[in-house]
């Protein structure tokens, strides 16, 4: 038994937000506020002062292995998640071999077992390679266990294949996650095309790339009768579609990345490779329609997409670099500067990181109600911290906040009543 | 968060000469002047001046040119400096060395001033943030980002022609969205008090947002040119010019190619400019191109003298803080 004394516990699931005892038992939520049976004996951790919350989650982290290990391993991101407050990351599909058949998740889930911090679970791939012609053995993913499909930033380019394999994912019953993205629009752009990319000669990717491709998918997905989940929306225009289909009825969520919510195009500035995203930061009215979507509900989810770099991948001009940003170690501090800007209040915050994610993935989790696994974070929302490649503890250093100070740190977490990380 | 920080030192003289976007207008006057004083240099029997005497100069080109490689070599050697011409293109990166492990080969060989061009935007800005303290980074050209020399030239050429910035009308015609030199005259004719500054073009070669940087949008050449001071033409790449941005040369040409006809509606003394390579029947006609308003040809000539003054302007700059 296991209790954590005085903290303010927040739970976006049932509401409750004050000041109380949480107590853990088996790995378990056993009891809020009065002591449980056999609390005698119980361990105490102090979390006076801290934000005691469920574990975050996330809807599509580049956890690099196998194949990319010069970026970063499941045992190093994991660790880095944990860290973070995170006590469940999925796995994106683009490993090396590519995860669209079940020997690979079974080698990443045998390393993130290994790991001992975050659990770490996978998204298939929806394409053989993620090559967007040829189906991915969708009911062999699935009985390996994963949470649902993707052919990522891979836009499917024949409109065909993309129609069939979202019907296919829907009598797999598999969530197929999308990252909407028009091919032709988009493919030779590196950023949002407007007054930024226009004054810096950089190629652009018009927010209309996103928007036509929101809107096409959407259609598909009646005709198909698949569930979906849209990632990283960018642009503002994105919001209201997918809001009507889902009045509709339509099975559908949507999330955003930290980065598009905190950032626009104008940080850019000169060239700086670290705000290099894929899809681009916009433009700050999309930035601010982005923060409205969460608030309103119109955007489920807030993800980390997560994507550690070695240094190399953005030591060249910014066109030529890898796009994405580590975010593991600066999530809580983004979100909680978000909460301080008035993008959003904290409870809001705290369910599109955890509550949102864990139903999207179809994980217990995401909630202090008793009886659900005792995967708790817990932080301080007040103390501050310098970034500095030594104090993150993913292996990508690459993120923009470098040499800044930030505010709010995760202070421990538990995966499972276990104790797999503490600062 | 704009590119400018790092071209000067900590009093504000030149260290890096990477883009016109930020650079205050005493500077950009500062090198028409030092320009002026280099300009007689290239006329004399013995063309050359002892400014750069033991240094070396590396032209890195990472895409081919002859013009710029050129101008900028001659610049070099008429301050006396050693200069290396090196390839990239055709050799490095070919065989997979990275741009990093190319810079650090350089700066082992001792160079003092790299001259950059590369065909990715942000290349020169890269680079000058890589290189070691004492070496001097001059934007030869990155993607379609900037060509600040290009832009130096250009207003030295109207500078000396028309005296004045103040009253002018100029328009910058063509593939503005493909061009750094459109980007850096932008930068340069607004910074050094242009009133009236206009892009002309179809839409499909017009960059969104273009309107922020200070100039007025036409999609009609006669609209565009009517009355204009100056007007600066710019080159159409071969492979915009049957694409889905363009049908045919030939409709450009009838669109927008300058033609001493259409020339007549700007102003009485108009000079026509054009960074080179021309191309004859595409963007310009023959008869404008080899007229009296053409001052083409000038632009070469003074484009050694720019690039002489901002050499030695950075360079000089680098000997004083090295000095310190």
């Amino acid at each position: 038994m296991l209790r954590i004394r005085h903290g303010r516990l927040i739970d976006p699931a049932s509401g409750h937000d004050g000041v109380a005892d949480l107590w853990i038992d088996g790995g378990h939520i056993a009891a809020i506020g009065r002591a449980p049976k056999g609390a005698a004996n119980a361990r105490e951790i102090n979390a006076k002062g801290l934000v005691v919350c469920p574990g975050f989650a996330d809807p599509g982290s580049h956890l690099r292995e196998p194949g990319h290990e010069h970026k970063a391993t499941i045992a190093s991101e994991a660790r880095a998640a944990a860290a973070g407050g995170f006590t469940t990351v999925c796995c994106t599909p683009d490993t090396q071999p590519v995860l669209d058949n079940a020997s690979v998740i079974e080698h990443i889930t045998q390393r993130a077992v290994a790991a001992g911090a975050a659990q770490v679970v996978c998204l298939g791939a929806l394409t053989v390679g993620l090559g967007g012609e040829v189906l991915a053995e969708m009911h062999a993913l699935k009985a390996a266990g994963c949470v649902g499909v993707t052919n990522l930033g891979r836009a499917v380019k024949d409109t065909a294949v993309l129609m069939h394999a979202l019907a296919y994912a829907a009598s797999a019953e598999l969530t197929v996650f999308l990252h909407p993205e028009d091919y032709w629009l988009a493919r030779q752009g590196t950023m949002h095309e407007g007054a930024v990319s226009t004054r810096l000669g950089i190629p652009g990717i018009p927010a209309a790339a996103e928007v036509i491709a929101v809107h096409r998918d959407l259609t598909l997905l009646a005709e198909a009768g698949a569930r979906a989940h849209f990632c990283k929306l960018s642009a503002g225009d994105s919001i209201k579609p997918i809001a009507e289909a889902r009045k509709r009825g339509l099975p559908v969520t949507a999330d955003v990345g930290i980065g598009n919510l905190c950032f626009t195009a104008d940080d850019v500035g000169s060239f700086d490779a670290n705000y290099h995203v894929r899809p681009p930061l916009r433009d700050a009215r999309d930035r601010a329609a982005l923060r409205r979507g969460v608030r309103q509900g119109g955007i489920d989810i807030i993800g980390a997409y997560h994507e550690p770099h070695d240094a190399d991948a953005k030591a060249a001009p910014f066109g030529l670099t890898e796009p994405g940003v580590s975010t593991y170690d600066t999530f809580l501090s983004s979100l909680l500067q978000l909460v301080a800007d008035g993008a959003f209040d904290l409870p809001t915050a705290l369910a599109g990181a955890s509550l949102a994610p864990h139903r999207l993935l179809g994980q217990p989790g995401g909630t202090l109600d008793v009886g659900a696994p005792a995967d708790v974070c817990a932080f301080d929302p007040a103390v501050r911290w310098h970034v500095t490649p030594a104090a993150l503890k993913s292996a990508g250093k690459n993120t923009p906040y470098l040499g800044q100070t930030l505010t709010g740190r995760v202070m421990f977490t538990l995966v499972g009543g276990r104790l797999v990380h503490q600062l | 968060m704009a590119t400018p920080d790092i071209q000067l030192d900590a009093h504000g003289r030149l260290r890096h000469f990477l883009a016109i976007e930020g650079l205050p207008r005493a500077l950009l006057i500062q090198i028409l002047d030092q320009a002026e004083r280099f300009a007689p240099v290239g006329d004399r029997a013995v063309k050359k001046v002892p400014l750069l005497r033991g240094k070396t100069v590396a032209n890195l080109f990472f895409e081919p040119s002859t013009r710029t490689r050129t101008t900028f070599d001659l610049a070099a050697k008429r301050l006396s400096a050693d200069v290396l011409n090196l390839n990239i293109e055709a050799s490095s990166t070919k065989k997979g060395e990275s741009l990093a492990d190319t810079l650090r080969n350089l700066e082992a060989m001792q160079c003092d001033m790299f001259v950059v061009r590369h065909q990715v935007s942000g290349a020169a800005d890269y680079i000058a943030r890589q290189v070691a303290p004492h070496i001097s980074v001059i934007n030869g050209g990155d993607g379609r980002h900037e060509h600040p020399t290009q832009a130096m030239l250009d207003a030295f050429t109207i500078r000396r022609l028309k005296k004045s910035f103040d009253a002018l009308r100029i328009a910058i015609v063509g593939d503005v969205a493909h061009s750094r030199v459109a980007r850096s005259n932008i930068q340069a004719l607004r910074t050094l008090g242009v009133p009236d500054l206009r892009v002309v073009g179809p839409k499909t070669l017009i960059p969104p947002g273009i309107e922020a940087m200070g100039v007025t949008v036409h999609d009609d050449l006669d609209e565009g040119i009517s009355g204009a001071d100056v007007v600066i033409m710019l080159r159409l790449q071969q492979e915009r010019m049957q694409s889905a941005l363009l049908p045919s040369a030939h409709e450009y040409f009838r669109e927008y190619g300058l033609t001493a006809e259409r020339l007549r509606g700007a102003a009485k003394d108009a000079i026509v400019m054009h960074p080179g390579p021309i191309n004859r029947g595409v963007e310009i006609d023959s008869e404008v191109a080899d007229g009296t308003q053409s001052v083409i040809l000038q632009q070469v000539t003074y484009g050694i003298a720019v690039r002489m003054a901002v050499m030695s302007m950075a360079m000089g700059t680098q000997a004083q803080t090295g000095a310190a």
